[in-house]
């Protein structure tokens, strides 16, 4: 009887085991796959120069350049209103049924595919509005997709400051704006900045917007107005249309790269704060 | 909010002894349709300590938060009856209850220092109300510590995180972070029960020293404490389960604790209950 029970036990600390062992099983499986396929190709002259010929030789800088910028002018867009937002909800809204409805409405949308965003970007922003494809179109869809995400992070942000010290800020006399401005803010930055590193990686990463949206030019964009390619779109179109499979396997190691430093900085800015609040 | 009897009294109700700092009359407070408290009167003395003791749950945060609106912060809770401070209703129309906590000061159970450094912790609320010039900053900072009891022990570390403090320590800095607004009143809701005994031992020297300049109210479920800090003690008490607390017994504390006129409040300090 007493050896049943260490059995069972020992079978399941090992479906356990494995079951964990599989997801890194994954990630090391794909991280390694793209690597030995894709590091032959990555150099400075991959980085830094243009796509040429007809099998789009050369260099993905006009790519990465459309991709910092879409994303960078997506969170430029994105920050203010999702702050703003989340500071309404967390501190400004009578909690009730309208705040409820928003929450709900941000997590639905943070769960619509992002090729129907990429859609309603297309009929919009390129069309209805006559942005065209471009950078513009691009950030504004990407933001839709990112509204959700930020907004979340940071109302959950602002509500892991604690009441007590709220209530030392008040205490000393601090009108609600003073306490939220000064105290909690501040106190939730390292998490707002987080939230958005996070929503950022996803964005660089994203492909069936900014295709909608941003087209599928080969082109280094200087304004807004301009169309451009990202580097997800180059890949998909290097892989599927047979192309260039290295260029796009050095393109999806340096992607990966990517999104890892995002995550790796949002968990050492994490970790930092830890540092200096304990 | 309801003003019963300030409403015939707009503002200013003329106290007899000027040794008044706060008079309470027929206080009755809710927490939505939950009475908490029913018909309190007391008068707290001026440069004295006046601590309240009970057991949990008996009202006497909820009653102290009412001494600087600090209850406003809760959604649905009302208070009926008057509180004066200085001779004026802190609840008549026109009072601004963050003027009200400027005069009022308040430490909590918790030390919450702000994530920010020991100086910007002390000089926050100067700042709120508009000093701005460093040297006047760094007097405040250096005079609030040294109030607080503080000073000998940070004066070299000012930059440094106020919650890299200990316990103790982070609970003078709420003081000195208050003493730098220049309250003529300090509120406080059990500011000795998440600290350690020596660090105790200093919050309560500096609440002897402190009195002479600040009117103190502390709540206490220490009563020990109670009889060592202070002058006066009310005592107050739930005596139905959903019933409202209230004020059983109120006077010098060397009386409340060697000659109680109330059977309950004899009950409680030898420790029959509680």
């Amino acid at each position: 009887m007493r050896d049943m029970k260490r059995i069972t036990n020992a079978l399941a600390l090992a479906v356990f085991w494995i079951a964990g062992l599989t997801t890194v099983v994954v990630l090391g499986a794909v991280i390694l796959y793209v690597f030995v396929n894709g590091i032959g190709h990555l150099n400075l002259a991959f980085i830094f120069t243009k796509p040429h010929g007809v099998n789009a030789e050369g260099g993905i800088w006009p790519m990465i350049v459309s991709t910092l910028y879409v994303t960078g002018l997506a969170m430029v867009i994105v920050t203010p209103i999702a702050v703003l937002a989340a500071v309404y909800l967390a501190e400004y809204a009578v909690q009730g049924r309208l705040v409820r409805i928003i929450r709900f409405a941000a997590d639905t949308l943070a769960g619509v595919p992002s090729i129907v965003m990429g859609l309603f970007g297309l009929a919009l922003f390129v069309e209805g509005m006559g942005f065209g494809f471009s950078v513009l179109s691009g950030a504004l869809a990407l933001s839709f997709l990112m509204l959700p995400i930020v907004m979340r992070t940071t109302e959950e942000a602002i509500r892991a400051v604690p009441k007590f010290i709220r209530w030392g800020s008040y205490g000393l006399g601090a009108t609600k704006w003073q306490t939220v401005s000064r105290i909690v803010l501040p106190a939730a930055m390292p998490r707002i900045i987080t939230g958005l590193i996070l929503a950022t990686g996803r964005a660089v990463g994203e492909t069936a917007v900014v295709i909608f949206t941003m087209g599928t030019m080969i082109n280094t964009p200087l304004f807004p107005s301009d169309p451009g390619r990202s580097m997800t779109v180059h890949l998909y179109q290097m892989a599927m249309e047979g192309i260039n499979l290295p260029a796009a396997f050095g393109t999806a190691l340096l992607l990966m790269v990517m999104i890892l430093f995002f995550n790796l900085s949002a968990r050492w800015l994490l970790r930092r704060n830890r540092r200096m609040q304990g | 909010m309801s003003h019963t009897l300030a409403e015939h009294q707009p503002g200013f109700v003329p106290t007899a002894d000027p040794s008044v700092k706060i008079a309470v009359k027929g206080l009755d407070f809710y927490y939505g349709d939950f009475q908490a408290l029913t018909d309190i009167t007391c008068d707290i003395k001026d440069n004295s300590v006046t601590a309240f003791i009970g057991p949990s749950g008996c009202g006497k945060s909820t009653f102290l938060r009412c001494f600087n609106r600090m209850n406003d912060l809760i959604i649905g809770t009302k208070v009926e009856g008057l509180i004066t401070l200085d001779g004026q209703d802190i609840y008549a129309p026109g009072v601004d209850p963050v003027d009200l906590r400027r005069r009022i000061g308040m430490i909590f159970q918790q030390p919450n220092p702000f994530p920010m450094s020991i100086y910007d912790n002390v000089a926050y609320g100067p700042r709120l109300h508009g000093m701005k010039k460093k040297a006047e900053l760094d007097e405040v900072v250096e005079t609030s510590l040294k109030r607080a009891n503080l000073w000998k022990e940070v004066k070299d570390i000012l930059g440094r995180g106020g919650l890299t403090l200990s316990g103790g320590q982070q609970q003078r800095l709420c003081i000195a972070r208050v003493l730098a607004v220049q309250p003529d009143v300090l509120l406080m809701d059990e500011p000795c029960s998440a600290i350690d005994p020596t660090s105790v031992q200093k919050i309560e020297d500096l609440m002897a020293e402190l009195k002479s300049s600040v009117t103190i109210i502390i709540v206490t479920h220490n009563m020990q404490q109670a009889a060592r800090v202070s002058d006066e003690t009310a005592f107050f008490l739930q005596e139905v389960m959903g019933e409202p607390a209230m004020l059983v017994e109120f006077g010098r504390t060397a009386d409340i604790f060697t000659s109680p006129k109330d059977k309950r409040t004899e009950d409680y300090i030898t420790g029959r209950f509680g």
